[in-house]
């Protein structure tokens, strides 16, 4: 048993013991759980891929004379600027000015939100364009300017939805090819995609939510930032395995952070043909072992982890809510599943590879005594199911 | 017998002849022709295989550079920009050769290997970061 603030003790002085989630299977399985779990400090958990429910606050400061704008456009893209007078709200799915979308099927969708915040990450030049109605006190009607991201007072990112516990594998099993938030998926089944870290994913390393909570420290982008609150559509109430795996989407965190203190390469636009643009992001999560259990759930690896088939011709576009089976992490990143006795070609949509190398620095941030962790202020629900909206009649 | 994959640039000028007909008839090669873009009064590209004794081969490439075609053995028409790649995979089973693939299934890592490339152009298609992008 250890405390939150041993731990950091240990980190701050240089002497953490720290391992990735993929290297405490092999660990745990040698020295056995006890020793393990006296031993190791922290375990690094990770995961890289496009997370839409993800956006940015920034502050412009004031123009001379100064200006309320009530409509902006970053590189043409739409900002909301539905709150204070120099503030706006950048979000990753947000498309540009003219895109012609899907009018001409399969659309490109080449630029949109999430490129904009990769290139202010980046330190590149983006342009403002704000119009206002003008008001007595802020007389300014337009405005046209470039700015980069050291010329704003605050950039911070504000994620409803990050680091899904789970989630589906996306098949079409109609007879003509679709494009969807999962990709190309051609027809009868011909290759599937799927989306998660796996074995280094970190909701999937604390399923109960044990230690991650509102007010963790996560590492986001490379940035030093929180969870804010529970993710949209959190619903833990979904049913589990032996290991405490969901069987389906489950646990969701809403992140924060600096992007000022941000990396690039963790901050990537996303152009899904046929469908529309995303961010991908790179989130690392420390696991503080305070006890056995907590050590136990890390070990979770890829033949454990079990995600829902499902088809995206009809059952998710329909919300039939039928499966067609599952596969394991371990099957999904063979390259090839067999499903119905066909093989299918597997793609996935999150890089496992930028999910290790993000677990990686975040091991040595720590032991390098530069990343604390942190106990939560409040834990997240572990009790809650996701409800539908309903289409009403009318206001009765 | 040996194969090479070659990338032919035309120039305007040389749009008009008819270089692959004399490399198989004149020159005994097989072609097998990848892609290509040759447009009269325009520049042009040709990605193709050259097959064929190297004897053959290399009298039909002297053959070809009697013209003002550029033979690019190195550069090919698609080009993957390991920097914009961040190795998600998406690309992994619309790849018809195996061109892009993860030789460790362990790191997941993803790598291109060009001389597996036929050009298809379904990465172009797939690959949400842009990382895959043609000459032409």
């Amino acid at each position: 048993m250890k405390t939150y603030s041993e731990i950091n003790e240990k980190i701050a002085s240089g002497k953490a013991i720290v391992l990735t989630a993929e290297e405490i299977i092999d660990y745990v399985d040698r020295k056995g759980l006890k020793a393990a779990a006296d031993e190791v400090d922290v375990v690094t958990t990770a995961t890289f891929g496009p997370m839409c429910s993800s956006g940015c606050f920034l502050n412009f400061g004031h123009s001379n004379p100064k200006m309320r704008i009530s409509e902006a456009w970053l590189d043409d893209v739409l900002a909301y600027s539905g709150i204070a007078a120099v503030d706006v709200y950048m979000g990753a799915t947000q498309l540009r000015h003219n895109d012609p979308a899907n009018m001409y099927y399969p659309g490109e969708f080449r630029f949109g939100g999430g490129h904009v915040i990769e290139k202010l990450v980046a330190g590149k030049k983006v342009q403002l364009f704000g119009l206002s109605y003008g008001t007595d006190e802020y007389p300014l009607r337009e405005v046209r300017t470039w700015f980069d991201i050291n010329d704003l007072n605050q950039a911070v990112m504000v994620n409803p939805r990050n680091c899904y516990q789970n989630y589906n594998l996306a098949v079409n099993c109609s007879d003509k090819p679709i494009y969807t938030y999962l990709g190309y998926l051609r027809p009868n089944m011909r290759n599937l995609t799927y989306c998660s870290a796996g074995q280094l994913s970190p909701l999937l390393n604390d399923p109960f939510y044990m230690t991650i909570g509102i007010g963790t420290r996560v590492w986001l982008a490379g940035a030093q930032g929180h969870v804010y609150a529970e993710g949209t559509q959190h619903a833990p109430s979904t049913e589990r395995n032996e290991f405490g795996v969901p069987t389906g989407g489950a646990g969701t965190l809403a992140l924060t952070g600096d992007m000022k203190q941000m990396d690039a390469n963790f901050v990537r636009g996303v152009s899904l043909k046929g469908y529309g643009v995303s961010l991908a992001l790179g989130v690392g999560i420390p696991i503080p072992i305070l006890n056995e259990t907590i050590l136990r759930h890390t070990t979770v690896r890829d033949r454990d982890i079990q995600a829902p088939i499902v088809d995206y011709a009809k059952d998710y576009a329909q919300a039939t809510g039928t499966v067609l089976g599952y596969l394991s992490y371990e099957e999904l990143k063979s390259g090839e599943v067999v499903i119905q006795d066909k093989k299918v070609k597997t793609g996935s949509l999150s890089s496992y590879s930028k999910a290790l190398e993000i677990a990686e620095i975040l091991k040595s941030e720590i032991r390098e005594g530069h990343f604390l962790v942190s106990e939560p202020i409040t834990p997240l629900p572990k009790v809650q199911e996701m409800k539908p909206l309903l289409v009403r009649e009318n206001d009765a | 017998m040996i194969t090479k994959k070659l990338l032919l640039y035309f120039p305007e000028c040389e749009t008009e002849k008819p270089i692959v007909y004399k490399l198989v008839k004149d020159f005994n090669l097989m072609i097998n022709i990848f892609r290509a873009k040759v447009t009269p009064d325009e520049e042009g590209y040709l990605v193709l295989d050259i097959g064929g004794d190297e004897e053959d081969i290399e009298k039909g490439l002297a053959y070809v550079r009697t013209f003002k075609v550029e033979i690019n053995e190195t550069n090919k028409g698609v080009r993957w920009d390991q920097d914009r790649c961040t190795a998600c995979g998406n690309c992994l089973p619309h790849c018809p050769t195996g061109a892009l693939h993860v030789p460790d299934r362990g790191n997941m890592k993803v790598v291109f290997e060009a001389t597996r490339c036929i050009e298809c152009l379904s990465c172009l298609r797939n690959c949400p970061f842009g990382a895959c992008s043609s000459l032409f």
